[in-house]
């Protein structure tokens, strides 16, 4: 075979390959739409479901999942930004970042059915949280921590180095230049890393299944369980309650998860430009 | 005296960060405390031995063996690699070594939005097309080893591609520039070259893509079966250890909650192997 017909043949499979890839997601995102998007009305976003799901709307998933989100992040943005401060502003590369970097790896890499187990005996059982926005909120924030550790780690190593120096030679302690120089200026980057764990936490089941549990209701406070919209899916879908509304529900999923990203990918652009 | 009370105010500062920085090593900490606490008596009592070897998982008997299910939850692994991984791979040489720049530009994002799809919008789409398919077409159930590791294999394409992607990209420029000026073609340069360089980043690719789909759950729940038995065939339904877990977990107690949870222990000891190993190739880049 002649360096040039093996070319060929090796551009051919890749861009097979690479078309095979975007048609997947182009299906999914195609079927979704197509067989979701003609139930999504006004009161299917705004009715509660009834029936266990079969009639009605969503919209208690909703305010569950928003709620969901919004405790999680309020628990992780602190921590996550934290630790990527430290890392960036308060240490130099040795031993102690060395473990926390591996230990978020690790974090990452944990399975979500895990931290459902963890959620589930510490939170709703040992702790006596129950099945509610608390230990969702908790269990969650964990997932998407290592997320947000990551790109506020490269969002303020992107800080240009001069802007420390000036702090400095103006007289400002190292914590006057993080609250006024740095954090600002990281504060696009730090936002694109908190929509894309939003993004992340929109779609998870397994976890926010055994700790935020699956009622039906409108949460309240934060000792009250409900039912995400991917949750609602996953049961709608599977035990067959409601194809209709399954695909409904899917569909407003997806299209959040799109925006989300879109938004993100948007943001981190824009950002990226300023920054050069 | 007030430069030290700023001095103080400073230290106390770095001292919280310190704090917060350890809030991932202290959750990791707490998670494996709490999971080891539950499901090691179990283990202890069952006996290590019965407990990984045998094959027969009846709970509600006194039977807890999860042999069957890790070896299927090892089969479904490598089934996802083999679909994902050849695939993730092709999209990266083709986006880094042969693509333009704007096409660049637009499949790069895109195929990243695969990793925001749902794992339950995966598993539902996976049973109500590809399980009819492989089932007229192949035979058996449909619900079937094939079936998971194809969408396994999907779903491990964003991990597989982010990560050799930027592996490939770190490759400097003048390796690639050395190889065309001898004469050697694109792909003979990408297949001689730059795979070469980027290796062990390519292979820390597949191994974080093989650590996302053993602790995949809802999809599996959803497309393989769930079947107690170990699977002989590519058609066979099977339990990995995470279905084992989230299936059973909605009603269990007692003993049976435990073996779940010593489920999990098993579970976490794949997975941290596989981040371990990912991460002993990642350094390896980083000497060079």
């Amino acid at each position: 075979m002649t360096p040039k017909r093996s070319e060929h043949i090796a551009l051919g499979l890749m861009v097979s390959g690479a078309f095979l890839a975007l048609a997947i997601l182009f299906f999914i995102i195609a079927v979704i739409m197509i067989k979701g998007l003609p139930h999504i009305t006004l009161r299917f976003l705004l009715d509660n479901p009834m029936d266990m799901g079969r009639a009605g709307g969503i919209f208690s998933t909703i305010v569950s999942t928003v709620y969901l989100l919004v405790v999680s992040l309020i628990i992780a943005i602190p921590l996550g930004v934290g630790t990527a401060i430290y890392l960036t502003e308060y240490t130099k590369e040795g031993l102690i970042t060395k473990i926390i970097r591996f230990g978020t790896e690790c974090l990452a890499g944990v399975p979500s059915i895990i931290l459902g187990l963890f959620g589930f005996i510490l939170l709703v059982i040992k702790l006596g949280f129950g099945w509610s926005v608390l230990s969702g909120g908790i269990s969650l924030s964990i997932m998407i921590l290592p997320v947000i550790i990551r790109t506020s780690e490269e969002a303020i190593k992107s800080v240009p180095a001069s802007y420390r120096d000036i702090n400095k030679v103006l007289g400002g302690t190292r914590w006057q230049g993080i609250t006024r120089l740095v954090l600002p200026s990281a504060a696009p980057g730090i936002l694109t890393g908190v929509i894309l764990s939003v993004g992340r936490g929109i779609g998870e089941t397994a976890v926010v299944i055994f700790t935020l549990g699956t009622s039906l209701r409108i949460p309240f406070s934060l000792f009250d369980s409900g039912r995400s919209m991917a949750v609602h899916f996953y049961l709608l879908a599977r035990e067959g309650i409601s194809m209709n509304n399954a695909y409904a529900t899917a569909a407003v999923l997806v299209f959040s998860i799109l925006f989300i990203n879109i938004l993100s990918y948007y943001l981190m652009h824009r950002f990226v430009a300023r920054r050069r | 005296m007030a430069a030290t009370a700023i001095q103080r105010k400073e230290k106390l500062i770095e001292r919280i960060f310190l704090l917060i920085a350890f809030s991932s090593i202290f959750s990791l900490f707490i998670i494996a405390l709490f999971i080891f606490a539950e499901g090691l008596p179990l283990i202890w009592k069952v006996g290590l031995k019965d407990f990984l070897l045998s094959t027969r998982w009846a709970p509600t008997k006194g039977h807890f063996g999860i042999f069957a299910m890790i070896v299927s939850s090892f089969w479904v692994t490598i089934g996802a690699l083999l679909f994902g991984g050849p695939l993730g791979l092709m999209c990266s040489f083709f986006l880094v070594e042969f693509a333009s720049d704007r096409l660049r530009a637009f499949i790069k994002p895109a195929l990243e939005l695969l990793a925001g799809i749902p794992s339950v919008v995966y598993g539902f789409l996976g049973v109500v097309y590809l399980v009819p398919l492989v089932r007229d077409y192949l035979g058996g159930p449909g619900l079937s080893l094939l079936t998971a590791s194809i969408i396994l294999g999907i779903m491990i394409l964003p991990t597989v591609i982010s990560i050799s992607v930027d592996a490939l990209v770190a490759v400097p420029d003048s390796y690639r520039e050395a190889a065309f000026s001898l004469g050697a073609t694109r792909w003979q340069t990408t297949y001689m070259v730059t795979v070469h360089a980027a290796r062990s980043g390519i292979i820390t690719s597949l191994v974080l893509g093989m650590g996302r789909a053993v602790g995949e759950t809802m999809a599996v729940i959803m497309i393989a079966g769930n079947a107690l038995k170990i699977p002989l065939s590519p058609l066979d339904p099977l339990r990995t250890l995470t279905s084992n877990i989230a299936l059973e977990m909605g009603y269990a107690s007692g003993m049976h909650r435990q073996a779940l949870f010593a489920t999990g222990i098993v579970l976490f000891f794949f997975v941290m192997a596989l981040n371990t190993i990912a991460t002993v190739y990642a350094r390896r880049k980083r000497i060079k």
